[in-house]
């Protein structure tokens, strides 16, 4: 979230798309609904499901699954041409201004540079146009037909009323209401927030589906105010802070690069190089990328050997190490082992059949959790494997529940939050601190008289957090926020780390939650100054305690809020620095005679909101392009490339089509159950509120199907079936798309065979395909048959 | 002064009775802060935050303070997310322990358990077997498939270990999982993050 959970009070239009937070987060609810009372706020949903988030709203938009950025490109349209946008909002603080290069065009469905045989771009026109000096073209009055903003336009022009509704279904007076009453926030003293959560990211263009959001966010001048933002409703507890640790392949804390194999990163000076703008808040990433070495070798990192970089593993530059590449490869074999830290693929996964086959070419599988999980029995006759063919050898770890050990995490408004032990852990459970340490120093002991060079990073990694079984957590709290070695103190932020080895620390974006002062994220105090619910003294937000991010652009050009109701820092020319209720997300001297004044968004290289994503920071377009999901009843009436022409495609095979598998599916959560189930099947109170698996179905395709609530149905496609019983309801309606009634199935994806109540696995169903950024799978949009189990 | 069976039951009979008394139209007040005071007293409370969804809500986790024993969990009053509220899921934290007063969720893993190449069954074994036969496990196959160096570029990883998971882990957990597989050179490391 770019704002926090309590901000929601603060907003006066709720544009809720792809999530459905009232029963999926309920306590949003609690904000939403004192906005709705207080303020008059309005709330829509937009969700091929009524959900009862819809059920609280003012407007309720039906949508065909996956046709978001139809939705939103409409949207984005409608407010161009009424010039219902915030004129200076745009002109200032986003690249609307910036000329584009002479040879950027979107023709055909097709951005300039596309290479059909290895399926991708190259970026070199996706640039801006610049003069000899190097410096960017502008046009400050937004006029000229190159730059971004008028490229937008052009964009957006083919994304008419008409054309959308015949694309997403949506009734078309429903759609222009959501527009008008969400382009109110445009005004002055108004903001408005949208909410979004799995609908929006798992699809083939799920990275570009949220980017939508954000330039809507732009245009309306949304970003940066209370009430305001693009916040990602996120599903687990900690899930931010995982991200934030990077538990990815492709990052490391903090949101830094890995190294690749590549002659770019071959030694620390190149990949510091390579990976460091010049302008930017990032410019400071060798502070935090060799306190991060450090944090990693301590003293055996040294300038001498590079700070240990080359002990770092490097991925190889052609392999996809994402999730589903994965499982694609340890279906060849490629994998031996595997580690699982609460995690449970068999439900949680897409196309779960493939992957309890690929499971079966382990070795050796670890799985630490709370309870036995349908990944742990993978090799079972419930699973649908013969136990004496596997000769995978099954380890499993009994873990401490989150009241049995203490630790932080971090929601997603970024608050990083202490909780603390209240009681032992059950039997022999532990901590995963404690397994991870203990593992540690195992595998340490093993490799302790080892005199390969391959065996230095092992060796040399710093484990100093106690030699028994039990780990020292405060010992990994403080190296984490960093610690200034010449003094050996707590470091006070990120900002006082160093690049020459002097600071070591584990997450740069977390340092400053643990200063000489002691753990902030224990704090519980209670005041709340400016009334705008930003708990200044409760816990820690990150990054340095801020709550609303990109704040500066609360205030206008010349440093004055907007409006006084939505005020959060101003310039104060007396004391020339920035001041206000929250941590300025700028540097706070910098006053109206530094043309950096009017940059607000500190971690672009250019200051500026980014209408138009240049060099290929998204792989499929600078701006987002309505393409069909993969599996899809219809042709794409926006262009003549069905599909994203840059999605990686596993097993063409597999594409089901609207022939034979005529209906459109999306999985999704309901209040009682959580994830893959394990944490909520296995406890009786909410077992017995949702105690079985079903497919939700309309009243108007049950009756052509000549189905009854509770009936047996089989769910179909080339991926798998399984047997279900119908749930009919109000809440999935057909919708006129280009002029032919389609329907829509909705599958919860908690359920497995393992647990106090089990049902049918969902992802039988789901495509082992995903966005062509972050290689999320597209559970949201594909097609199933459903008929009568006789 | 702890909670013991019996205590418990006695507990239950005055709260049914003070159901009974409200439905007879009687004054319960005193006998209603008469029990709020007794489950006070007797248990101490530890802030602890939900381990379902991403809100961060504040929970109070009361445990028997001569036992230990988990009693109740309930919405933390003073949070300001949630000021005391729960959705169902956070109201259950209490049966991820305990099913009903003394009985543990017997579903709950509470011993180490390994499963032999080919076997049907698992069985139980100590912490001090699993951690070495893991470690063991893990260092075969990172000596047996490490790879040191590629097109002459150093690159310290080996392709045939993942990691898994992490949404549900503490921050600090997550750190220390990310070092120690680093660390080891593995880089197939994914979580939730990616679904």
């Amino acid at each position: 979230m770019t704002n926090h959970w309590i901000d929601l009070k603060n907003t006066d239009c709720a544009l809720i798309i792809g999530a459905n937070p009232f029963e999926n987060h309920p306590v949003s609810s609690k904000w939403l609904m004192e906005a709705k009372v207080k303020r008059g706020a309005k709330i829509i949903s937009v969700d091929p499901r009524f959900t009862r988030t819809s059920s609280k709203a003012d407007i309720y938009a039906p949508l065909r699954a996956g046709t978001d950025i139809a939705f939103i490109g409409g949207m984005i349209n409608y407010i161009l041409e009424n010039e219902l946008y915030d004129h200076e909002y745009v002109a200032n603080y986003t690249n609307a201004s910036f000329l584009v290069h002479d040879d950027y065009k979107f023709e055909d469905g097709l951005f300039s540079g596309y290479d059909p045989k290895e399926r991708k771009y190259d970026f070199s026109t996706w640039e801006y146009k610049k003069n000899e000096k190097g410096e960017i073209e502008k046009d400050p009055t937004l006029k000229h037909p190159r730059t971004v903003f008028q490229l937008l336009k052009q964009h957006y022009s083919r994304y008419t009323i008409d054309k959308v509704c015949e694309i997403t279904g949506t009734p078309k007076e429903i759609y222009l209401e959501v527009i008008k009453t969400f382009a109110e926030t445009a005004k002055r003293g108004k903001s408005g927030t949208i909410l979004y959560a799995m609908g929006g990211t798992q699809h083939s263009c799920g990275s570009q589906i949220v980017r939508s959001y954000a330039i809507l966010q732009l245009l309306l001048g949304n970003m940066g105010v209370p009430g305001g933002g693009v916040n990602a409703l996120r599903g687990e507890s900690n899930v931010q802070g995982s991200t934030d640790f990077g538990l990815l392949n492709h990052i490391i804390t903090g949101y830094i690069s890995t190294p690749i194999a590549q002659p770019e990163h071959k030694d620390l000076k190149a990949y510091l190089e390579k990976e460091t703008p010049k302008t930017g808040f990032w410019s400071n990433k060798p502070k935090f990328f060799i306190s991060y070495l450090k944090a990693m070798y301590y003293d055996k990192a040294t300038k001498d050997n590079e700070f240990g970089y080359q002990w770092l593993p490097k991925r190889h530059p052609k392999k996809n190490y994402t999730y589903i590449g994965l499982f694609e490869n340890l279906a060849k074999g490629e994998l031996e082992g595997m580690l699982l830290f609460g995690q449970n693929p068999i439900v949680g996964g897409p196309n779960s059949n493939r992957e309890r086959e690929a499971l079966k070419n382990l070795k050796w599988m670890v799985a630490v959790d709370l309870w036995m999980t349908e990944t742990m029995r993978f090799w079972t006759e419930e699973a649908g494997s013969n136990p004496a063919e596997v000769q995978t050898e099954v380890f499993v770890l009994p873990a401490a529940a989150s009241f049995e050990k203490q630790g932080s995490i971090s929601s997603s408004g970024r608050w990083i939050q202490w909780r603390w032990k209240a009681v032992e852990p059950l039997g022999e459970a532990k901590a995963d601190l404690d397994i991870i340490h203990m593992l540690a120093l195992e595998l340490k002991k093993l490799y302790a008289q080892s005199q390969r060079p391959e065996d230095e990073p092992i060796k040399n990694l710093y484990w100093d957090y106690g030699t028994g079984n039990e780990c020292d957590i405060d010992r990994v709290a403080r190296e984490i926020n960093g610690i200034d070695l010449t003094t050996g103190k707590q470091v006070e932020n990120f900002l006082k780390l160093a690049d020459d080895g002097s600071t070591l620390c584990g997450n740069w974006i977390y340092s400053g939650f643990y200063p000489e002062a002691g753990n902030l994220a224990q704090r519980r105090e209670q005041d709340d100054p400016s009334g705008l619910g930003l708990y200044p003294k409760w816990t820690y937000a990150w990054p340095l305690n801020r709550r609303i991010l990109y704040n500066r652009a609360s205030a206008d050009p010349t440093g004055k809020p907007w409006h006084p109701d939505k005020a959060v820092i101003w310039w104060d020319e007396n004391q020339k620095k920035w001041v206000g209720h929250d941590v300025p997300d700028f540097k706070p001297t910098i006053g109206p005679d530094d043309p950096a004044f009017v940059n607000p968004f500190i971690m672009q290289t250019d200051g500026k909101g980014w209408l138009f994503a240049p060099q290929g920071k998204l792989k499929d377009g600078p701006f987002p392009e309505h393409y069909e999901p993969w599996e899809s009843p219809v042709q794409n009436l926006l262009s003549p490339v069905q599909n994203n022409p840059v999605i990686k495609i596993w097993r063409p095979e597999e594409q089901s089509d609207a022939q034979n598998y005529p209906y459109v599916a999306i999985t999704y959560r309901v209040s009682e159950h959580w994830q893959a189930g394990a944490m909520t099947r296995n406890l009786p109170w909410q077992a017995e509120l949702v105690p079985e698996m079903f497919v939700e179905i309309g009243e108007e395709l049950a009756r052509e199907l000549g189905v009854k609530s509770g009936d047996e149905v089989i769910v179909e496609n080339k991926r798998g079936s399984i047997k279900v019983k119908a749930y009919v309801t109000k809440r999935m309606k057909p919708l006129m798309v280009n002029g032919i009634k389609r329907h829509q199935v909705g599958l919860p994806w908690h359920f497995g065979f393992q647990g106090l109540i089990t049902g049918e696995i969902a992802n039988k169903l789901t495509p082992y395909l995903g966005d062509a950024n972050t290689m999320i799978p597209e559970y949201k949009g594909f097609l199933v048959n459903v008929r009568r189990a006789k | 002064m702890a909670i013991t069976r019996r205590e418990f039951l006695k507990l239950s009979a005055l709260s049914t009775a003070v159901l009974m008394t409200a439905e007879l139209g009687l004054d319960n007040s005193k006998a209603y802060a008469q029990a709020q005071k007794y489950r006070i007293k007797t248990a101490k409370k530890t802030p602890t935050l939900c381990p379902f969804c991403s809100a961060g809500c504040g929970m109070l986790a009361y445990t028997d303070t001569k036992t230990g024993e988990l009693l109740y969990v309930v919405g933390d009053p003073d949070h300001p997310v949630n000021r005391g509220g729960a959705c169902s899921k956070g109201a259950s934290i209490y049966q991820i322990r305990n099913i009903a007063p003394g009985k543990p969720n017997p579903r709950r893993l509470t011993k180490p358990l390994y499963r032999a190449p080919g076997s049907k069954e698992f069985k139980e074994v100590t912490w001090e077997w699993a951690i070495s036969e893991i470690a063991k496990r893990i260092k075969d196959t990172r000596d047996r498939t490490f790879i040191k160096e590629e097109d002459g570029i150093t690159v310290m990883r080996t392709d045939h270990i993942a990691c898994l998971g992490g949404a549900a882990l503490d921050n600090e957990e997550t750190y220390l999982l990310q070092k120690l597989m680093r660390g080891l050179g593995v880089v197939y490391i994914e979580h939730q993050a990616r679904l």
